[in-house]
């Protein structure tokens, strides 16, 4: 059973003593040599002496009670954070080999708190994908199956798809994840598990290789809304290496999950019920304002008109800081190198072969809106609306103190659906992509399956550094949603 | 507007990722199509609103200025796919 | 002053502006705590964040900022309380991030002037239209390996400041004006070293030229000129070679250029096809930067006089002339060693004193005021000896020199040498009477009316007494005995 713990679980049996950090991380590793072959959930696993002699240690914090906050817990982390000594590659060829010398701020106070990093987790390439469909080391599988449909792979949603889909299989207790448009909660949504975007500049960005740097943010995916606050208290905090990184301080999040929600006021934004929603996410969206209506809320119709344009303008903002953040890549100080007679040629080729296509295509889309001539028509103009999508949350936090809605336009969708169609690809993201453009905090949470059998998620979304209203919210959604469900591809399946 | 492939060969030059004339067109379909969905914004009336700069929600924070950095040669070099000495190298620059 | 290049069709004036790029002093980089140390071994001033490792971010030095304001206030320019870093993006090796940190549409310092003087002392004003913060580059080697260029990134991430002048210039010679004071001044400031050899300083020239009254015509842009000299020169040259083509019916084209002192000429320098696209847009790692006013009147209130103003007082405080004040600030370090000595003293004799002996001293020597062989100090008493009467001017120069060969103090070297003045009337009427008796003829001759032998007196009255009496007294005494 140990692979179906949650972290607050797992914490409580280590400091009872009925199992060891040992036994814990050894039970992953298992899982993950049994289902990463089939799942591609992590791009590296760490060596099983490393893992053990975290785990170790960790016993012996138990032993003489220093343990800390997340003091033997094995987590994966997003191969998206650097990690010193531990390859780190973004799922690209172009860092295939690189190690950094350094370990990034979030991982870094990870290890802090104790915990016991078990493997990199797959991604899609630089962050870029709704579907995890773009790592240059293969694709993730969602563990979830359609009923009676085990034949068709679906995915487990990206960029963060390994991460979700190691929760939700038991390959870890919890992940790192970061979230540019949706990164985290739409893969949380489609593998059936927790995922929290920070508030833009809760958690440090320093170490964690950039997609978009206005939107970028590490936050925390796990099996409970409770573990979520308890893993984000680990992660965040004032770092003065990330001139965007807030310095306020860090509440007890976890305490804030299980708080009463009674009297607090969500909204439903009436421009979230988008045209083509399926009646299955609609009806999941209906009972989740049942169940917060019952557990004391008000609920309130509010109106954010530019949400519709919130994906239009996320995919002229991210490729254009992403063509700029990537220009780094150019094997020279690091990373691979196809060699040509010329400096341009080096740039090109190894740019070319180290990039996949979704990476190349984002950063051209990024340096056309940005040249001389469109720049004001589509990178200046985009930046404008996006202060519209901002006030829009603003004006709404005035009248609601969260709101409420779909996570995601479907369930998990096949390997292969909506692959040649970008805009259909980027239609995943419609949900997610308005609270990453204003920078507030979102948390999606499993609430139910679907009549395929899929898990679905329901957003929250609150003001700027409110992270504990969403959590408790998200808390009596949870408990009202009473979501027990595993995938068929579990580590404990059948066991 | 639409985009010609003498564009999409100047964007892919400026970014520096040397593609083919056949790819080079996949692309262009590629952008084209995302250009066209993104134009959508025309529709909204930015009139006297200000670009979001940053994140708007903290000023900037300034260091103090003390060397606590550097000094770290064989850390800066020691990923490098080639050098020479202290050296990073490419191919010969004729400027 | 007026520049006119005579051509076949008409007179042409030039127009020129001068962007210059400084490197500020501060102790470590803009964006990164790396030292900013001239000539350290290569790559080894160089942190993650200068070599642009994945996930590195920067933070900017507060230092560096206060030396854009410092540097703002003496151009007495605007200084903008908000201001923003924008990415300038373009590829290069010497480029690890793939873009500059730079400020483009909001620069922390906006419209400003200096005041330029000219040969015979006029004044002109040329605008300054901003200045603004962003990083230096690496620096590429080519000359070390037959095939390929080596990449020393000590450099990447140095802050520089680019002050960029309004097309105010009208001469080679205000160019050079220009570059002069606006180093002078930035040096007064301790904003930048002002080095132009070691790169510290080095100018953009922007040049068009034009008929009289006409508009601006199109401008050829000469890159990273390192010395006065060269940007005066590249001027006459390039301008001379667009009145040619406009001349022969053709088009300056808008365009980068070299300027190649050896070979006297300027070249195109990026092909056209090449045409750079920097794709500016804000730097999203960085929020938009924001002082407070407060803090710029702090910074204002501890600044050092300028050259201006230092040159006024001289001239109002110590009765300096106006030209002598100019030599005087020209270095700031010449300015304090003159003030020193001047203080308390006669300012006149001291401008004299330091223009005059302990220059020409300097430059016997090849010394510097530096390492000057006297000191101020040392200078000043020499000037007490001569106000209190211990020496006369003439022994002072003997003086001077022997402070100059033996470092010593000037008491101690009248003291060793007996150079005490003689003011003795006794010894001096002695003297007096000792030379009338001797020329007795020439006694007569000047009673007869031949006044200008008054002088021939004085000299021998001073070679007798060795040259140490006092003039005054001698003139007094020989005007009673010839006159008697």
């Amino acid at each position: 059973m140990l692979t179906r713990l949650t972290l607050t679980e797992a914490r409580a049996g280590l400091a009872a003593r009925k199992f060891s950090a040992r036994d814990l991380a050894k039970a992953h590793l298992d899982a993950i040599d049994r289902l990463n072959p089939k799942l591609n959930a992590y791009i590296t696993v760490l060596p099983e002496k490393d893992v053990l002699a975290a785990a170790d240690a960790a016993d012996a914090r138990y032993a003489n009670g220093t343990a800390r906050a997340m003091e033997g817990l094995p987590v994966g982390v997003k191969d998206l954070f650097c990690t010193k000594g531990v390859k780190t590659t973004a799922a690209s060829k172009i860092l295939a080999n690189f190690i950094p010398l350094y370990e990034s701020t979030v991982t870094a106070r990870l290890l802090d708190a104790g915990s016991v990093f078990v493997g990199k987790t797959n991604l899609d390439e630089f962050a870029m994908g709704s579907a995890n469909i773009t790592s240059a080391f293969g694709s993730v599988l969602n563990p979830w199956q359609r009923k009676g449909d085990e034949a068709t792979a679906l995915v487990p949603g990206g960029s963060s798809g390994g991460s979700a889909a190691a929760v939700a299989a038991g390959l870890a207790l919890a992940a790192t994840g970061t979230d540019t448009g949706g990164s985290i909660r739409q893969p949380a949504a489609f593998c059936g598990i927790v995922g929290l975007k920070p508030t833009y500049g809760r958690c440090s960005r320093w170490g964690t290789i950039a997609y978009a740097s206005s939107l970028d943010q590490a936050g925390p995916m796990t099996r409970t809304v409770a573990d979520a606050g308890l893993m984000l208290e680990a992660m965040a905090g004032f770092d003065e290496k990330d001139s965007t990184c807030s310095n306020r301080p860090v509440p007890a999040f976890a305490q804030a999950v299980g708080k009463s929600v009674k009297g607090l006021r969500v909204g439903i934004p009436a421009e979230y019920r988008a045209p083509g929603l399926s009646p299955e996410i609609s009806a999941m969206w209906e009972q989740g304002i049942a169940w917060l209506r019952d557990a004391g809320c008000e609920i309130v119709d509010v109106s954010l008109p530019h949400t519709k344009y919130g994906l239009a303008t996320y995919y002229i903002i991210a490729p254009a800081e992403c063509s700029s953040n990537l220009a780094r890549y150019d094997g020279i100080r690091f990373g691979v190198r196809k060699d040509a007679p010329t400096l341009d040629g080096v740039y090109e080729l190894t740019r070319a072969e180290g990039f996949g296509e979704e990476v190349r295509n984002r950063i051209l889309m990024g340096t056309y809106v940005l040249s001389a001539g469109y720049y004001d028509a589509y990178y200046l103009k985009a930046q404008k609306v996006r202060t519209l999508i901002k006030r829009d949350f603003v004006q709404a936090f005035e009248q609601v103190d969260v709101l409420l809605t779909p996570t995601a336009p479907s369930a998990a969708f096949a390997q292969g659906e909506n692959a040649d169609d970008p805009v259909q690809m980027y239609l995943n993201d419609i949900f997610t992509v308005p609270a990453s453009m204003a920078g507030v905090p979102a948390l999606s949470v499993p609430v139910g399956l679907d009549a395929k059998g899929l898990p679905l998620g329901l957003q929250i979304i609150g003001r700027h550094f409110d992270e504990e209203t969403v959590l408790s919210v998200g808390g009596a959604l949870e408990a009202a949603a009473g979501f027990a469900h595993t995938p068929t591809l579990h580590a404990e399946a059948g066991a | 507007m639409s985009l010609d492939l003498a564009t999409t060969r100047r964007i892919a030059k400026l970014a520096r990722i040397g593609l083919a004339d056949a790819e080079l067109e996949t692309v262009r379909q590629k952008l084209d199509g995302i250009l066209g969905w993104v134009d959508q914004l025309s529709e909204v009336d930015v009139e006297g609103v200000p670009p979001m700069v940053g994140t708007e929600m903290e000023a900037l924070r300034q260091r103090e200025d003390v060397v606590t950095d550097g000094n770290c040669q064989q850390a800066v070099l020691s990923c490098a796919p080639e050098t020479s000495g202290p050296f990073y190298t490419v191919p010969k620059v004729v400027e | 002053m007026s520049y006119i290049i005579e051509g076949k069709t008409g007179s042409w004036e030039i127009v020129v502006g001068l962007e210059v790029h400084a490197q500020i002093i501060s102790h470590s980089k803009l964006f990164s705590g790396a030292s900013t140390k001239f000539g350290g071994e290569p790559n080894s001033q160089v942190s993650l964040v200068d070599a642009a490792f994945p996930g590195m971010l920067p933070v900017i030095n507060r230092e560096c900022v206060a030396q854009a304001v410092r540097t703002g206030l003496g151009l007495n320019a605007r200084i903008n309380l908000q201001s923003r870093f924008d990415r300038k993006n373009y590829f290069y090796a010497d480029l690890p991030q793939g873009y500059q940190i730079s400020q483009f549409e909001h620069p922390i310092v906006g419209e400003g002037s200096i005041e330029i003087e000219l040969a015979g002392g006029e004044t002109r004003q040329i605008g300054i239209t901003r200045l603004h913060m962003e990083q230096d580059a690496g620096k590429l080697l080519h000359d070390q390996d037959p095939t390929r260029s080596f990449v020393d990134l000590n450099r990447s991430g140095v802050a520089l400041m680019e002050i960029v002048s309004e097309p105010d210039i009208r001469a080679p010679e205000e160019a050079g004006a220009y570059l002069r004071k606006l180093r002078q001044i930035l040096r007064y400031l301790g904003t930048c070293d002002g080095n132009m050899d070691e790169g510290s300083m080095r100018a953009d020239v922007n040049v068009s030229v034009r008929k009289a009254g006409e508009p601006f015509r199109t401008r050829c842009e000469i890159k990273n000129v390192n010395s006065i000299r060269f940007v005066m020169q590249a001027i006459e040259i390039e301008a001379a070679r667009q009145v040619e083509i406009w001349e022969n019916g053709g088009e300056v084209d808008q365009e980068t250029r070299l300027f190649d002192p050896g070979r006297g000429e300027t070249r195109t320098m990026r092909s056209k096809e090449d045409a750079h696209d920097y794709r500016y847009f804000p730097d999203p790692d960085l929020l938009p930067l924001v002082i407070e006013q407060e803090w710029v009147d702090g910074l204002k209130a501890a600044l050092p006089e300028l050259p201006d103003a230092k040159r006024a007082r001289f001239q109002q405080q110590y009765g300096v002339p106006f030209y002598d004040a100019g030599v005087l600030v020209a270095e700031q370090s010449v300015a304090d060693f003159f003030e020193t000595v001047a203080k308390g003293r006669d300012g006149k004799l001291a401008v004299t004193w330091v223009t005059g002996e302990l220059f020409s001293a300097l430059n016997r020597t090849g010394r510097t005021i530096e390492n000057s062989p006297v000191s101020a100090d040392a200078l000043g008493k020499m000037l007490d000896l001569i106000a209190d009467g211990t020496i006369n001017g003439k022994i002072a120069k003997d003086v001077f020199e022997d402070m100059v060969e033996t470092g010593e103090s000037p008491d101690a070297i009248v003291e060793k040498k007996g150079l005490k003045q003689v003011t003795d009337t006794g010894v001096i009427d002695a003297a007096v009477d000792a030379i009338m008796a001797k020329h007795a003829d020439k006694v007569a001759e000047y009673r007869s009316g031949k006044d200008k032998l008054f002088g021939f007196f004085v000299g021998q009255v001073m070679k007798e007494t060795k040259g140490k009496a006092n003039p005054a007294l001698v003139n007094d005494a020989l005007k009673a005995k010839l006159d008697a």
